[in-house]
């Protein structure tokens, strides 16, 4: 259980907005350089008692060379609504990097791979490409959401990561492929012979897509989402169901997580 | 002149703590997760997550929601269980030089004392904290800390059968803390600790149903502070055992309101939480606090409360 894991007081260095979207670059030298792609960090968003606890968000970019890091968040509720009032020159308190990341290791240079994001689930994938260049590994990237300003990091996938292919989707169709991400991963004419799928979004788009590329027998890497009392594997609030040694047992998915394979993770349903 | 070193230790009767703050069970995991933020052997004490005899599950998520000021949880007392904290958790512990306080659990009055038997064993240990705020199957699920015969009954047992002093951990959700202070004080026990968790209810009201699958929780944190203070001041004057305050303490001013009714020590709960290193800081606010009030023994501040 022994970790190398900081609490820093990180500066903002620079703040973009689209509509309930906000990108964070952080000051962050020791966060950077331990962070590993699916891993995140928990933020504490007032000094006051409200709200009280830290949220947590995932690492959306490290750049360990400049001790910069991003994370990119939608405003949801009063937590990411008091997060979105800070201004570059001001500082959060932050600990991280937390969890088990994406695994890379199993890939080698030229392997073809998927990475698919719902919304607000871009966060660590942007990250992971960013990783999957270096290696040389070819990427196609989903992207979906409910409609074109959902998906305000296109620019920004389109200008850094150099993936092979981006698809986009919105349900209204206002960007992209019209449809869930899902309908048109299905509808898409994917590469042959797919080493793996990572995705993080919503849990029933995570859900359909297990079920799916369990069909087509890839492997695939999911990042859940739970409450967080700590992130720190002290409060024993953040479990899910895991298989674990053939039965399912209650995990900490700050600890353990909160990134897992798919074929160990019992899916909420509707 | 100002006083420059302040003597931060505490004396329980049974036991010597280098300085009143311990962490609370539950807010701390087994202490080993913390230490990349608190250099344990600098805490009065490291008390455990509550440890039943078989490793536990626990509740069903949702276990924990914030409110105002506070949290609701519903863990349900999910933990490795007590072999395996010998094994696995108590060596490391040691090494550390943590001063280590077991939360013990029990399902009945059989199994308090089958853990207390085991941990009897193991090298390594200060003193236990009985957590009777855990629902008795015997009792309808009832939990012993609700009910001066029941909490007798169980503190007596466990104290025939502990080879190490207990402290007798207080539930808050009773009309009369004094009486159940005197029953466990009857019993044997050497020490008292309070408050667990106040029993609550939070409503999502799009769906009209409780935000915690166990429906019911128990808040903590800083929306709690006066009514733990309370409790633990009526406690002090209905017992002459040490007592062992707790209940939304953040900062070292929290910490002394507690002292200064006439806890001997404090617990720290949730603050953890949100400031991993919120039990390095209080012993720091505190000390700084003695130092500018010309204090140099923290024990001259316990029980300085006047009406
Ligand atoms: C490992 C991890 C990584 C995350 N990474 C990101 C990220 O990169 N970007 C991002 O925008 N968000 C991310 N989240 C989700 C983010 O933490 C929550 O949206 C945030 O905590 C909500 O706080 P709030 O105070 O604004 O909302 P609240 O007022 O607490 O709640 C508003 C609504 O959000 C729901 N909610 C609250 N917390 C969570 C949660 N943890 N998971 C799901 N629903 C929740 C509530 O039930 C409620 O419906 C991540 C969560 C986890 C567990
Ligand atoms: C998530 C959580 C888990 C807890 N688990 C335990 C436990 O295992 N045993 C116990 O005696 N008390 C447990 N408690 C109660 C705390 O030790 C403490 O009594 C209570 O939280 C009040 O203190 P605070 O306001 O400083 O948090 C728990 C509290 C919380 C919030
Ligand atoms: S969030 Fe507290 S244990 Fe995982």
């Amino acid at each position: 259980m022994e970790r190398e894991v900081c609490l820093v007081q990180a500066k903002i260095l620079e703040k973009y907005k689209w509509g309930q979207y906000i990108l964070f670059y952080l000051f962050a030298p020791e966060i950077s350089k331990l962070a590993k792609p699916g891993q995140f960090v928990m933020i504490r968003v007032s000094e006051q008692f409200i709200p009280l606890l830290r949220r947590p968000f995932s690492l959306m970019s490290v750049d360990p060379s400049e001790g910069r890091i991003a994370i990119f968040f939608q405003i949801v509720g009063r937590g990411t609504s008091r997060l979105s009032q800070y201004s570059p020159g001001e500082s959060l308190s932050l600990i991280g990097p937390l969890g088990q990341g994406y695994s890379l290791s199993v890939l080698k240079p030229g392997d073809k791979v998927i990475l698919v994001g719902g919304g607000r689930g871009i966060a660590p994938l942007f990250f992971l490409a960013q990783q999957l260049k270096e290696k040389k590994i070819r990427v196609m990237i989903f992207y979906g959401g409910k409609s074109a300003q959902d998906l305000p990091l296109k620019s920004l996938i389109e200008e850094e990561l150099g993936v092979e292919e981006l698809v986009l989707a919105t349900e209204d169709g206002s960007l992209g492929e019209k449809g869930l991400v899902t309908e048109v991963l299905e509808r898409k004419e994917i590469w042959p012979r797919i080493e793996r799928v990572y995705v993080c979004g919503p849990e029933a788009m995570m859900r359909k897509i297990a079920r799916m590329i369990e069909v087509w027998g890839v492997p695939g890497e999911f990042s859940l989402e739970t409450y967080m009392g700590c992130g720190l594997g002290i409060c024993w609030s953040c479990v899910r169901r895991i298989k674990k040694a053939n039965s399912w047992s209650w995990v900490k998915i700050c600890e353990e997580g909160p990134v897992f394979p798919g074929e160990v993770i019992k899916w909420e349903e509707d | 002149m100002a006083v420059q070193k302040v003597d931060m230790s505490v004396d329980l009767g049974f036991f010597r703590l280098t300085n009143p703050v311990l962490t609370a069970s539950g807010t701390f995991g087994y202490g080993i997760e913390m230490m990349p933020f608190v250099e344990l052997k600098k805490l009065g004490g490291v008390v455990t997550k509550g440890l039943y005899f078989e490793p536990r599950e626990g509740n069903p998520p949702p276990r924990l929601v914030e409110v105002t000021a506070g949290l609701l949880n519903a863990i349900g007392l999910p933990g490795i269980g007590v072999k395996a904290f010998i094994r696995d958790i108590l060596p490391r512990l040691r090494e550390e030089k943590a001063t280590v306080i077991v939360n013990v659990c029990g399902e009945t009055v059989e199994e308090y004392v089958k853990v207390v038997r085991c941990l009897d064993e193991a090298e390594g240990i200060a003193f236990y904290e009985l957590n009777i705020s855990c629902p008795n199957v015997e009792e309808e699920g009832r939990c012993p800390a609700l009910n001066p015969q029941a909490t007798y009954s169980v503190v007596s047992r466990v104290k025939k059968a502990a080879q190490r002093p207990i402290v007798t951990k207080l539930s808050p959700n009773v009309t009369d803390i004094a009486l159940i202070a005197r029953a466990a004080e009857e019993a044997g026990s050497d020490a008292l600790s309070l408050v667990n968790t106040f029993l609550g209810l939070a409503v999502n009201v799009e769906t009209r149903r409780p935000k915690l699958a166990n429906v019911y929780g128990g808040l903590s944190g800083p929306a709690i502070k006066p009514l733990a203070l309370r409790l633990v001041y009526q406690t002090v004057q209905a017992v002459n055992i040490p007592v062992i305050g707790l209940g939304g303490i953040v900062t070292g001013y929290d910490a002394l309101e507690f002292l200064s009714v006439g806890a001997r020590a404090v617990q720290i709960g949730t603050a953890n939480f949100f400031d991993p290193q919120a039990t390095l800081r209080i012993i720091q606010e505190m000390e700084e606090f003695c130092r500018e009030h010309n204090i140099s023994r923290i024990e001259d501040f316990i029980g300085s409360f006047r009406i």
